[in-house]
């Protein structure tokens, strides 16, 4: 499921003196943790180096690294916005050590043959190990479904239409049935187009002040209660993209607690940000779902915060230059976040106390890799390293020159941020080093 | 010894004035609305001089770009801008680079070039003044953008309110018709705000968006007891929208009707009319009703917003003076 590319050598390494943090191991000591060939080989005070690497991580924390399970990779067809390459470098540069592509791409991932040349593209350029959705219809235009149960045996990650809603409710139902052979998560993005049409921001105070069409929260919480009820019906999981209006929110919780086995994520710009953002018409806080209110904002911290929504994910959307400078009506959706989210999110909810360290990092690695039913990152004596050393401490401006990425349209551009990547390992190997 | 001069004063260039932009009400306070229409107040009286001209904005260069049609926006702002003197050069989408895919970005770096005083933009999308302004040293004035603002709109219609009331301050007007889709009618909520004058929108549900009473106004049905009515100009009123179920049903319920005025209420329309729908032709052609005194009123507003942008402070006595001609 997923794929990184071949030939990478596992490396040697000690990490001394770092603050080990793993919420879901219960691990949080200064100490230090030996990898020898990839693999964690002790934890503890005073190891022997074995004649390896030794990084100092005093004052610096040792937390497994990150899996964004929502990434736009852009290939094929949208080379000059991002590659392979270019967008597992991004995500090393974040903390990243797996992250997860959306097939929306031209042409779009719904047959084996398409997914098949992304593997081998995969194995030839990934820095960190990447996994494939392929489409839950044709062409992503809702009519057909695709063949699910090969695209999974040829190493689907998972199903999805991303950035368009599966409307026909049959056809949802349908999708839901094949899943439960094909046995690869359903992602949906919720949006009822009929109540969205048209819409450039969340429907509200400001967007009835700046004259925009409003994209109402029901918009997407009528889908969410409609894809939560189908769920039910076939007592088969599913996973929620982008979630942004309380009601949502409300909506995943209920439908937990009555036993459906519903995951979802949530961005970091929908974390930090509201639909006060858009008064400065900058084209980089246009996104769908669109930043919604402070109510709204509030209710998906605290859905974060107690487990209702697993995962954060990026939504890592990257346009190029030409495509953004425009008004903000004709500028297409979508940012960029893998190289700004963990500071984002320090800066914004954990430095000020509203969220703990603990929390984000669990939400930022384990929840979304079993979300999607991928082995979590964990720092344990016989695991493969994927470990992220963070700088909590240092502070940083975002720059569009030091962007891996090959897009910059990142709503943080210019803004100073704390927390600070040091050092990627993913799947054994070094992937990033500052 | 203190300061360092690194040059005397007499070497540095002269202070250019603030660069200013007219985008949005919101870019006003109190004061500057009242500067302006006291600037307005005292073209107006110059135009009743013989020679209309004034010199006062000779060697500026106003450029008016407009991406939509426009007859009354477009006219008023080349008149305003010859009234003073300054050189004007007008461009229209249609015919123009524009309609070979020319970006806002590459139109507005072409412009810049030029070194224009002032552009005044209108565009169908909002946040087209701010990416101009983004890549010109012009001033812009907003003539309209997608249905965002339409700022000189508001200042003539606060403009004509006050000639025709005496005052704004606690004036009750009631805005009628399509607000969702109106840029004039955001303007004006938001000036006539700022000058204490008590808005109130009326319309179907549909076409007063959710959320604008944070503006400042209030929403209702009744237009019984105000002094002045702003109507909306019919825009995607189309059967089949659905913001309507039929014109026949919005002209019964909010057309302004003879039978809907009383005596002394005065009627104001943005133009263009849509006579027999939004407004009964006996309103429009009433003494009571506004609408030539707005258009009057456009243009001395629009040559106080170009005074105003291009020198600073209240009109001098001396540039309302007429150019002696030769």
């Amino acid at each position: 499921m997923l794929y990184v590319k071949a030939g990478r050598t596992p490396d040697d390494l000690v990490v001394r003196g770092a603050r080990v943090l793993d919420p879901v191991e219960g691990l949080d000591a200064v100490c230090d943790v030996r990898v020898d060939g990839g693999t964690i080989s002790a934890i503890g005070a005073g190891l022997d180096a074995n004649g390896h690497r030794v990084i100092d991580g005093a004052g610096l924390v040792l937390a497994p690294a990150f899996v964004d399970p929502h990434v736009h990779l852009r290939v094929p067809g949208g080379e000059d916005e991002e590659t392979i390459s270019s967008g597992t470098a991004a995500a090393a540069a974040g903390g990243y050590c797996a992250i997860l592509a959306m097939p929306n791409t031209d042409p779009v991932v719904d047959s084996a043959a398409v997914l098949g040349s992304l593997i081998e593209d995969a194995q030839r350029e990934a820095e960190i190990p990447v996994g494939f959705l392929a489409a839950i219809t044709r062409g992503q235009e809702g009519a057909e479904l695709t063949e699910m149960v090969e695209l999974a045996e040829q190493g689907a990650a998972g199903f999805t239409d991303d950035g368009r809603p599966l409307v026909a409710p049959a056809l949802m139902r349908r999708a839901l049935q094949y899943h439960g052979i094909a046995g690869r998560r359903l992602a949906l993005h919720c949006e009822e187009p009929t109540l969205s049409k048209g819409g450039q921001m969340h429907e509200g105070a400001v967007s009835a002040e700046l004259g925009f069409t409003g994209y109402p929260s029901v918009a997407e919480s009528v889908m969410v209660e409609r894809d939560l009820s189908l769920a039910a019906y076939e007592g088969q999981p599913l996973h929620l993209l982008h979630l942004s209006a309380r009601e949502s929110v409300d909506a995943l919780r209920a439908a937990q607690a009555k036993g459906v086995a519903a995951t979802a994520e949530v961005t970091p710009h929908h974390l930090c940000l509201t639909d006060e953002a858009v008064r400065t018409l900058d084209s980089n806080v246009k996104m769908n779902p669109p930043l919604r209110s402070a109510d709204d904002r509030t209710a998906l911290i605290e859905g974060l915060r107690d487990g209702t929504i697993g995962s954060v994910a990026t939504d890592h959307a990257p346009h190029a230059r030409h495509e953004k400078e425009v008004p903000f009506e004709a500028a297409p959706f979508g940012v960029t976040g893998l190289e700004t989210a963990f500071a984002a999110l320090y800066t914004n909810l954990v430095e000020p106390g509203i969220l703990s360290l603990e929390i984000l990092l669990e939400r930022m690695s384990a929840g979304p890799a079993r979300a999607y039913g991928l082995e979590p990152p964990k720092i344990a004596v016989g695991a493969q390293a994927n470990l992220v050393l963070l700088d909590t401490a240092a502070t940083w401006r975002v720059e569009e020159a030091a962007f891996r990425s090959r897009s910059a349209n990142s709503w943080l551009l210019g803004h100073h941020l704390t927390g600070q990547v040091r050092l990627t390992a993913a799947a054994g190997r070094m992937a990033f080093e500052e | 010894m203190g300061e360092i001069h690194v040059m005397r004063e007499g070497f540095l260039p002269p202070k250019p004035p603030p660069r200013r932009h007219l985008i949005s009400i919101g870019d006003l306070e109190r004061d500057d609305v009242e500067r302006l229409l006291a600037t307005a107040g005292s073209f107006s009286r110059s135009l009743e001089r013989e020679v209309k001209k004034l010199p006062t904005l000779r060697g500026f260069t106003v450029v008016n770009v407009f991406y939509e049609s426009s007859t009354r926006t477009s006219s008023s702002f080349e008149l305003a801008a010859k009234r003073l003197s300054a050189d004007t050069m007008s461009i229209k989408a249609a015919g123009s680079s524009v309609d070979k895919g020319e970006s806002l970005k590459d139109t507005a770096l072409t412009l810049g070039a030029y070194d224009p005083d002032v552009i005044v933009l209108r565009h169908p999308q909002i946040g087209a003044p701010e990416l101009v302004a983004r890549y010109t040293g012009a001033h812009i004035v907003n003539a309209g953008d997608g249905k965002h603002q339409h700022p000189t709109q508001a200042l003539l219609d606060l403009y004509t309110i006050r000639e025709e009331l005496g005052r704004l301050e606690g004036v009750h007007v009631a805005i009628v018709g399509d607000v969702l889709h109106s840029r004039v009618a955001r303007s004006n909520i938001q000036a006539l705000a700022l000058m204490g004058a008590k808005v109130m929108l009326v319309g179907p549900p549909p076409l007063i968006p959710r959320g604008i009473e944070a503006m400042g106004c209030e929403v209702s049905h009744d237009i019984g007891a105000i002094e002045a009515v702003l109507r909306m100009q019919r825009e995607r009123m189309a059967e089949g929208a659905n913001y309507v179920p039929s014109l026949r049903e919005y002209t019964a319920r909010w057309g302004v009707t003879p039978e809907r005025i009383r005596p002394g209420q005065k009627v104001m329309h943005p133009g263009p009319m849509n006579r027999g729908v939004e407004i009964d032709p006996r309103v429009a052609d009433a003494a009571d009703a506004l609408i030539e005194t707005q258009v009057r009123a456009g243009l001395v507003v629009r040559m106080a917003v170009l005074y105003d942008l291009l020198t600073t402070g209240p009109v001098p006595v001396a540039a309302a003076e007429p150019l002696e001609v030769a």
